[in-house]
């Protein structure tokens, strides 16, 4: 039982590495041809049938290229910022769950690493230690976009938990749980049943603070091209700055999962229906980070400050009471 | 087109001043446009915008090596030489008033007495590493010889890249099939040239 259940977890944490990475690669291209196709153009169409092995192309170039560490930067602090990036985002999978549970060989697959009974609270944390990486990264780099950016991740940092720490509670309220799979059952009625219909101001807002927690285009102020070069990944080069993409895609993969099964029933009730349906959601989550970058302009971090404080944490604490005066 | 119609600036009535309001200073006026700017739904009909962008499929990029746009017919690019009409002859006739004109002295001329006593050119080169593609050979050319093609793409492995006259020179085939195009551009004749021309007054 013991060795049969750490073989599962490391063959579940395997499959959920690569996987995720080679989606966070494959989500590059869909990001340059959406962007694409939406402002008239063709974006990459070369490499391959049209443009499909940029991605390859992209990672041997990131992984080949030179590592350079800038004589000046905090070489420990600089070179560690990245993998905290990757990681956490990867860490915050293990209480996901990605599809119902199915039985393959006469044995029963749970696709969650660890069905914890604090699971929101858990991805919530690791995803807001992500924040870390570039925060880090940016101080180490001894650049001053790189500062400026460090700066900003902090402020975007102390704004956006508040928002998604509130809003969710709400739902938790409603619940009694914080483990994913219990929100998954709690929906599992059919779409009736679903959390978005009592809880559409959770889901707004929670959905706004995702923007700001993935950094995606309203809230991009950490890396904001026109403004600050690459913000924290301006002195950074090769496979390290890989690590920041890479965790920045799995980052609004994971997201885009947490929304789905929060607040759109997840994979319902477990049928092969549901989890094409879980998948589905998923995608329309992430093709709306990718349809926002290019429609929306970008905020102000003093405008973001603003926004989350002022506005949507008030909003939040509103919920929260008229959802626990329902409740009573 | 009189003078008059090209000096009036008037061309549209359709002008008309953007309603801009001033921003609020007061903070009911400030809660007011926030609520106003939530409420109407301008960021959805951006979305809508990019949305019909994304379904209707038009693509404006042009892929460059595969496919060319079309340039106009006065584009100034590498140079050309042409040959005479009547008898595939080149042109030249070895004035040099191009290259005493050329303003960054790229061209290059050298040329002798032929056995008939006529000027022959030797040896025609331009740099075009120096050249700013100004059109000025192409209109002191009192022969309509030297004049611009349309051959843009002149990368080159130096600064310096010499065209000699035979590189510009139009080629024979095309020459006796009669496809040497007249440059249309700067320092070319302009239509109806041969009503407007005097005779030579030899009168006086």
């Amino acid at each position: 039982m013991e060795t049969a259940y750490l073989i599962e977890t490391v063959v579940k944490i395997l499959v959920i590495l690569l996987v995720f990475s080679a989606l966070a690669g494959i989500g590059t291209y869909f990001e340059r041809k959406v962007l694409a196709f939406m402002q008239r153009r063709l974006g990459p169409m070369n490499v391959g049938p049209y443009g499909l092995l940029q991605v390859a192309a992209d990672g041997i170039k990131l992984f080949t290229k030179e590592d350079i560490v800038p004589t000046s930067a905090v070489a420990p602090i600089f070179k560690i910022a990245p993998i905290i990036t990757a990681s956490t985002a990867f860490m915050a999978a293990a209480a996901i769950p990605f599809l119902p549970s199915f039985t393959i060989f006469g044995y029963e697959v749970h696709p969650i690493v660890a069905d914890i009974n604090i699971g929101i609270l858990y991805i919530l944390g690791i995803m807001g230690v992500g924040l870390y990486g570039p925060l880090l990264g940016g101080m180490a780099s001894a650049n001053k976009f790189s500062l400026l950016s460090a700066a900003r991740a902090t402020s975007v940092f102390i704004s956006y938990e508040v928002v998604t720490g509130l809003s969710i509670l709400a739902p938790v309220m409603l619940v009694s749980s914080l483990s994913l799979i219990d929100f998954n059952e709690y929906q599992s009625g059919g779409i009736t049943e679903w959390m978005i219909w009592s809880q559409p101001v959770a889901f707004v807002l929670f959905w706004i603070a995702s923007f700001a927690e993935t950094g995606r285009t309203p809230f991009h102020l950490i890396a904001n091209d026109h403004e600050i070069v690459d913000g924290f990944g301006t002195e950074y080069s090769g496979i390290r700055w890989g690590l920041f993409f890479i965790g920045e895609y799995a980052n609004m993969f994971f997201v885009s999962f947490v929304i789905s099964i929060l607040f759109l029933g997840g994979y319902g009730d477990g049928s092969f229906l549901g989890a094409l349906g879980l998948l589905a959601k998923m995608s329309f989550f992430f093709f709306f980070f990718l349809w926002t970058r290019a429609a929306w302009p970008d905020v102000r971090p003093d405008q973001l400050m603003w926004l989350c404080w002022k506005v949507l944490m008030p909003i939040a604490v509103l919920n929260i009471l008229v959802t626990a005066i329902v409740l009573i | 087109m009189k003078n008059e119609e090209f000096n009036n600036r008037e061309i549209s009535n359709e002008y008309f001043l953007v309603d801009i309001t001033d921003y609020p200073t007061d903070s009911w006026g400030k809660i007011k446009r926030v609520i106003k700017r939530s409420f109407r739904v301008e960021l959805f009909v951006g979305l809508g915008v990019v949305l019909r962008e994304l379904v209707w499929f038009k693509k404006h990029t042009v892929s460059y090596p595969e496919e060319k746009m079309p340039i106009g017919p006065r584009y100034r690019a590498v140079h050309e030489m042409k040959r005479l009409l009547e008898s595939d002859i080149e042109r030249c006739i070895g004035c040099g008033l191009c290259e005493k004109i050329c303003i960054s002295n790229c061209i290059k001329i050298d040329t002798k007495i032929d056995e008939n006593s006529r000027k022959e050119v030797t040896d025609y080169t331009i740099n075009l590493g120096r050249c700013i593609f100004c059109g000025y050979c192409a209109e002191v050319c009192p022969e309509l010889a030297i004049t611009h093609g349309g051959r843009y793409e002149n990368a080159s492995d130096q600064r310096e890249h010499y065209v000699d006259l035979n590189y510009m020179l139009t080629p024979l085939d095309v020459m006796r099939s009669g496809s040497q195009k007249e440059f249309e551009g700067f320092g070319a004749i302009t239509p109806h040239e041969d009503e407007r021309v005097k005779k030579t007054p030899l009168a006086y």
